[in-house]
């Protein structure tokens, strides 16, 4: 772990470490284990408040929230690291070509990437979901698709910064091929700065997930999801408000996690 | 004024390509409308006569013009889900005419939530800032926290907060009791406050951080120096020099933010069983109603899109600086 100019240890990536440390090793251990079925129902134990035997308290069919907590949390996880997976790889390709070599494909590129960028991502995202129909394969796609401009923004400032930068010109005079300076030279001089919107990105692809869980076209059930779950508890808050706490909480905590985790990378690179 | 007309010509342009991206993407969908709407089993005759009524049998550059003509006279074509009665399709328009005043009402009360509050909220946060002494330096830490937690709340779990807190626990309203605009006015901008709050909190958490940097990197300009030199009071830097300075680039972050209220508006509708065009748009997403979702997403990017330019013109007006580069 680094250290910041004051030889302190940086509170937000400590912070942000442990909280996000956590919500990734439940949501690991949830996609092979639960500490109850997350399908089995009990009609004696309905509406249980939390307690010992079940730390999130039990739905409206005796089921305990905290396992499926876990698994909504696997859910999440999975989807949003295949997003950012998916929007940041086409985001370097095109912001790596684009910013290298400019040009018309540039002006196109520029162009799309604009109207995308000033359009709200969940609109986008729903209006992708009415063509492809939902499930999570196409949840992935479609966001995949939304947020990859904001990465093809990003790599492409980075690569127009370094495509005459002295050692870069260096490399072109020695006859290395185009590829090899575009991903081999540049490419990991980008990384640093490419990391802290990998993370915001990853952050945006949660709660669009989530949210378009909850409007009920995103993940469908039998998939667990934290989405899903906030609007099924919407109709028991009078009487069993944890329910409707417990994923919503949860994704508070990864979200916040995760922007204290980039803040705090951020912070120990600029001091 | 030349720039006015240029913007204006870009405008156009603009929503004539929006107006033909959100044709095409409704055209590439799998699956036939008609059989979609009729079923297996409807005789071939039949079949026929709803495609001649729909206009699908004409070429796709005539049914573009056709719908572009129909939307500009109000008239953006029938529901494919909903009817009038037993045997008429139900226009477009009637099922958007009543929802869209719900939305609109509802991002409107929004934004004068979020300035309202963040514009004080932030200036507090700069002075506390700017200021040494332990008080002050709580203060700038515990609004630091508070509103990096608010801005990690998705908005929907915020709504289904609000309802708690406000609706259940506070009994300041009845979740659920949503009372139409054109029965009681001053009832229905009353149970607009809560959703509207929802939407608003994360945006004033967001602008009142904005407006508290903007107005920290004025505060370090020669001219507030020169200000003091001159001997102002410090009230009158803060408020006669640094905030009109810091509140011009916050101008711009408002309406890059208001595509995001609206679209939050979207999601926001369906936690508090808002009838407006969001919950529609969801509805027709899940019955795959395609006129009505492409209405839908061509009215709101219209929006945002006016409202793009709206803050063009508005920013060159309040920045005389702008025009003279």
């Amino acid at each position: 772990m680094k250290k910041t100019n004051g030889g302190k240890w940086n509170k937000y990536l400590v912070a942000g470490l442990l909280m996000t440390g956590l919500a990734v090793l439940l949501g690991i251990v949830g996609f092979f284990w639960t500490p109850y079925s997350t399908t089995a129902m009990s009609a004696s134990e309905k509406f249980v408040g939390p307690s010992l035997y079940h730390l999130f308290g039990t739905d409206n069919f005796g089921r305990d929230i905290f396992s499926r907590v876990m698994q909504g949390l696997s859910t999440t996880i999975v989807i949003g690291s295949l997003v950012v997976l998916f929007s940041a790889s086409i985001g370097i390709l095109l912001g790596a070509l684009t910013g290298y070599f400019g040009g018309i494909l540039d002006e196109i590129v520029m162009r799309i990437t604009d109207a995308v960028n000033g359009f709200p991502s969940i609109l986008l995202a729903l209006v992708l979901i009415s063509i492809l129909g939902n499930g999570k394969q196409n949840v992935i796609l479609a966001l995949g698709i939304v947020f990859v401009p904001s990465y093809v923004r990003i790599v492409r400032s980075e690569f127009i910064r370094l495509r005459d930068a002295d050692y870069i010109k260096r490399a072109r005079l020695m006859g290395v091929s185009r590829m090899r300076i575009l991903f081999v030279h540049i490419l990991p001089n980008i990384f640093s700065v490419f990391w802290v919107s990998v993370m915001i990105g990853f952050n945006n692809a949660i709660l669009a997930e989530s949210g378009m869980s909850y409007l009920g076209i995103g993940v469908q059930p039998p998939d667990a999801s934290l989405g899903k779950m906030l609007s099924d508890a919407q109709g028991y808050l009078q009487t069993a408000p944890w329910y409707a706490l417990a994923p919503g909480l949860t994704i508070v905590w990864v979200v916040l996690g995760f922007s204290l985790f980039s803040e705090g990378i951020r912070r120990s690179q600029y001091g | 004024m030349k720039y006015f007309i240029k913007k204006l010509i870009t405008l156009i342009m603009t929503l004539f390509l929006v107006s033909v991206a959100a044709f095409l993407a409704f055209q590439i969908i799998p699956g036939d409308v008609v059989t979609s709407i009729l079923g297996t089993e409807a005789t071939p005759e039949r079949e026929e006569q709803l495609r001649e009524e729909l206009g699908l049998n004409k070429p796709p550059v005539v049914r573009y013009f056709n719908w572009a003509g129909g939307v500009l006279r109000g008239d953006p074509g029938r529901s494919y889900r909903y009817s009038k009665n037993m045997n008429e399709m139900m226009p477009v328009a009637e099922l958007i005419g009543d929802k869209l005043p719900v939305t609109l009402w509802l991002a409107a009360v929004a934004l004068v939530l979020i300035i309202l509050v963040s514009v004080p909220l932030g200036v507090l946060w700069a002075r506390s800032a700017s200021r040494s002494g332990r008080a002050a330096h709580f203060l700038d830490a515990a609004l630091g926290v508070v509103t990096q937690t608010t801005m990690a709340i998705p908005s929907f779990f915020l709504g289904i907060l609000v309802t708690y807190l406000f609706g259940i626990l506070f009994k300041l309203f009845t979740p659920g009791g949503y009372i139409s605009y054109q029965e009681n006015f001053a009832g229905f901008l009353g149970y607009l406050l809560f959703p509207a709050l929802s939407i608003a909190l994360p945006k004033i958490a967001m602008t009142a951080r904005f407006l508290r940097n903007s107005m920290l990197t004025e505060l370090k300009s020669d001219y507030v120096r020169t200000a003091y030199s001159k001997g102002c009071t410090r009230r009158r830097v803060m408020y006669g020099h640094v905030l009109r300075n810091a509140l011009m680039p916050v101008v711009t972050f408002l309406g890059m933010i208001i595509a995001e209220i609206v679209a939050g508006s979207i999601v926001i509708e369906q936690v508090f069983g808002l009838p407006g065009i969001g919950r529609l748009l969801i509805s027709s997403i899940n019955t795959r109603d395609f006129p009505v979702v492409e209405i839908l997403i061509l009215y709101i990017t219209f929006v945002v899109i006016f409202v793009y330019f709206l803050v063009d013109i508005l920013y060159r007006v309040i920045d005389p600086r702008i025009s003279e580069k």
